[in-house]
């Protein structure tokens, strides 16, 4: 199990990444100063993005924790 | 009789605690379900300074500002102790939820209006980001080992239940008037905002009679208080990695379970199935009032056989079904399924100029009721041309329907499971979050997953959805994929990386 915590690390390293190219790829696809729907809405992206952009941090953060094997300790056990 | 005794005091603990959360979900909802009142006396159309402050109202109170309060709050609750300032958060609610009543409209007073309105409406939201942690701790470090669960379980019924008196109160205003009274500047829309207040005078009243968390106290009287809970949650390793862990692997996946059980469904019956406004009421009622017992039966049973299983289980059913269960929704409401005669026909026609063109609008509205009890409105939109007198003929629309009993009793159960999986995520994770972290910095630790796992990950739903359908028009039921994905993604971490063992002693 501990080997599959580890190995599972570099995924979620890789998706912190994965996720901010897609959040800044659809912004820019949608964003429409013409366009009536929330999803054109720069100042909705805006926001998404500020506050996903951490989100992301954190999760190559925790990717970065597992693949040290922080969570093979007993400490994850409570 | 110590037992007797110790027996009323829980009992109170968790009578005032979850009242005064149930409130503050009150008040949160109540700005959301006069979202269309609302925008009409602060946010006029047509003015771009109105637009930007109501989409910051929305988004940011929901998305920056829970967060943000999770952390304010949660401070002050490690610094200062739990009963004062879950007291506090639900005085800033209460008092702000007042003041939006009291708030004269953009008629009146120009742009103050929705500044104002965004100003108090933010101040929701940080209240409300400090207020669950306060409540779950509070009750957890009241609760004996074993029943963790079961007491805390209690606070995880009141977001449906805010959600309930929001509606009734909202129902019992309208009945008594008719739109037009109720749409007004001063109207009846604002009667709910001022109702706030009774209930969270009564609540302060109660809260105000309890005694502080044991467990606090003693932390307290040995001066073992955090100095720095925001340092000692987010730069220590040993914590900050169980932050994450929190996140990632449960607030996540139980944030976008809840959000699509109880709001995607709603909207989805209302917008994509197509639903009559009260049909579609009144099979989420019945769903909510079957399935909130649940909410205490997980808790319970997380006592037994542990939290971590429970709440896997709910993300699981959620990832493997959402799209059969909403697909039958969408299958079974079609008219063409139900072979019935028609019992009774009223067509209704009407003719609208179309803006800046002769051209003019042709609406057809036909009224079927059915032997069975079933009913629809049939819409078709056509566009008579002035100048050759030629009629381009629209698609004919379906909508305000009330389906036959056997399948509003279908729909009834297929909503029923979906709140049902949200008993399964949300029942057990009070006592999960608190079992996590240690008593100096409990409040702000577990604040902050919870609130970005409900708030970020669960708030988004709608948006993503609205997103995905864009992209993807073909298929009806795309919107879900962003749910499945964070609740698998939050699934494979749960399950990897969580522990199932429940801490019994959380006074470390």
């Amino acid at each position: 199990m501990n080997t599959i915590k580890k190995a599972l690390g570099i995924l979620w390293l890789l998706l912190g990444p994965v996720i901010t190219y897609f959040l800044f790829a659809g912004a820019v696809h949608n964003i429409d100063p013409d366009g009536k729907k929330d999803i054109n809405n720069p100042v909705i992206w805006i926001i998404i993005i500020t506050i996903f952009l951490p989100i992301a941090i954190g999760l190559m953060i925790f990717g970065w924790y597992a693949l040290k094997g922080e969570y093979s300790k007993k400490i994850a056990d409570q | 009789m110590k037992q007797v005794s110790e027996a009323g005091v829980l009992r109170k603990v968790i009578g005032a605690s979850s009242l005064g959360t149930m409130i503050e979900w009150y008040d949160f909802y109540i700005f959301g379900m006069l979202a269309k009142t609302i925008s009409t006396e602060f946010f006029p159309e047509g003015n771009s300074t109105a637009a930007l402050l109501s989409t910051l109202a929305i988004f940011a109170a929901g998305f920056i500002v829970r967060p943000f309060g999770a952390l304010f709050f949660g401070r002050l609750g490690d610094l200062l102790g739990r009963k004062s300032t879950f007291l506090l958060t639900l005085i800033l609610m209460g008092g702000s939820t007042f003041l939006i009543g009291l708030v004269p409209g953009y008629q009146t007073i120009g742009i103050a209006a929705p500044l104002i309105v965004l100003l108090l409406r933010l101040l929701q939201g940080l209240a409300l980001g400090g207020e669950y942690g306060g409540a779950a701790t509070y009750v957890a470090e009241h609760a004996p080992p074993g029943k963790r669960g079961f007491y805390t379980s209690w606070i995880q019924t009141t977001a449906t239940l805010g959600l309930f008196l929001a509606l009734g109160v909202i129902m019992l205003v309208k009945m008594n008037m008719s739109d037009q009274r109720f749409n007004t500047e001063w109207g009846g829309w604002r009667y709910p905002f001022w109702f706030s207040i009774v209930l969270v005078v009564v609540s302060v009243y109660i809260r105000l009679k309890m005694q502080e968390s044991p467990l606090f106290a003693q932390l307290k009287s040995e001066g073992k208080v955090a100095k720095n809970p925001l340092k000692e949650s987010f730069r220590n390793r040993g914590n900050f990695k169980m932050v994450l862990l929190a996140l990632f692997g449960a607030a996540m996946g139980q944030g976008v379970i809840w959000y699509t059980g109880q709001f995607y469904a709603q909207s989805f019956l209302e917008t994509k199935v197509a639903l009559h406004f009260d049909e579609s009421r009144s099979i989420l009622l019945w769903a909510i009032v079957l399935a909130t017992p649940f909410f205490i039966v997980f808790g319970w049973l997380s006592d037994r056989i542990g939290r971590k299983w429970i709440m896997m289980a709910g993300m699981l059913l959620g990832i493997l079904t959402y799209r059969p269960i909403f697909n039958t929704l969408l299958v079974d409401a079609g008219t063409d399924q139900w072979n019935t005669e028609i019992s009774n026909s009223q067509v209704k026609k009407e003719t609208k100029p179309l803006a800046n063109s002769n051209d003019s609008l042709l609406l057809t509205a036909t009224h079927i009721e059915l032997s069975n009890g079933a009913a629809y409105t049939k819409v078709q939109t056509d566009t008579l041309n002035a100048a050759t007198g030629a009629v381009l003929e629209g698609k004919p629309v379906i909508r305000d329907k009330v389906l036959p009993q056997s399948v509003y009793w279908k729909f009834v159960g297929l909503i029923f499971l979906l709140i049902l999986y949200v008993t399964m995520v949300y029942g057990p994770i009070a006592a999960f979050l608190v079992e996590l972290f240690p008593v100096h910095i409990r409040y702000t630790s577990m604040s902050l997953p919870y609130h970005i796992g409900n708030g970020v990950f669960g708030g988004l739903v709608p948006f993503i959805g609205v997103l995905l359908q864009t992209t993807f028009t073909a298929d009806p039921l795309v919107g879900l994929w962003y749910p499945i994905g964070i609740a698998a993604l939050s699934f494979v971490i749960g399950v990897v990386y969580l522990s199932n063992k429940i801490d019994k002693d959380v006074s470390d």
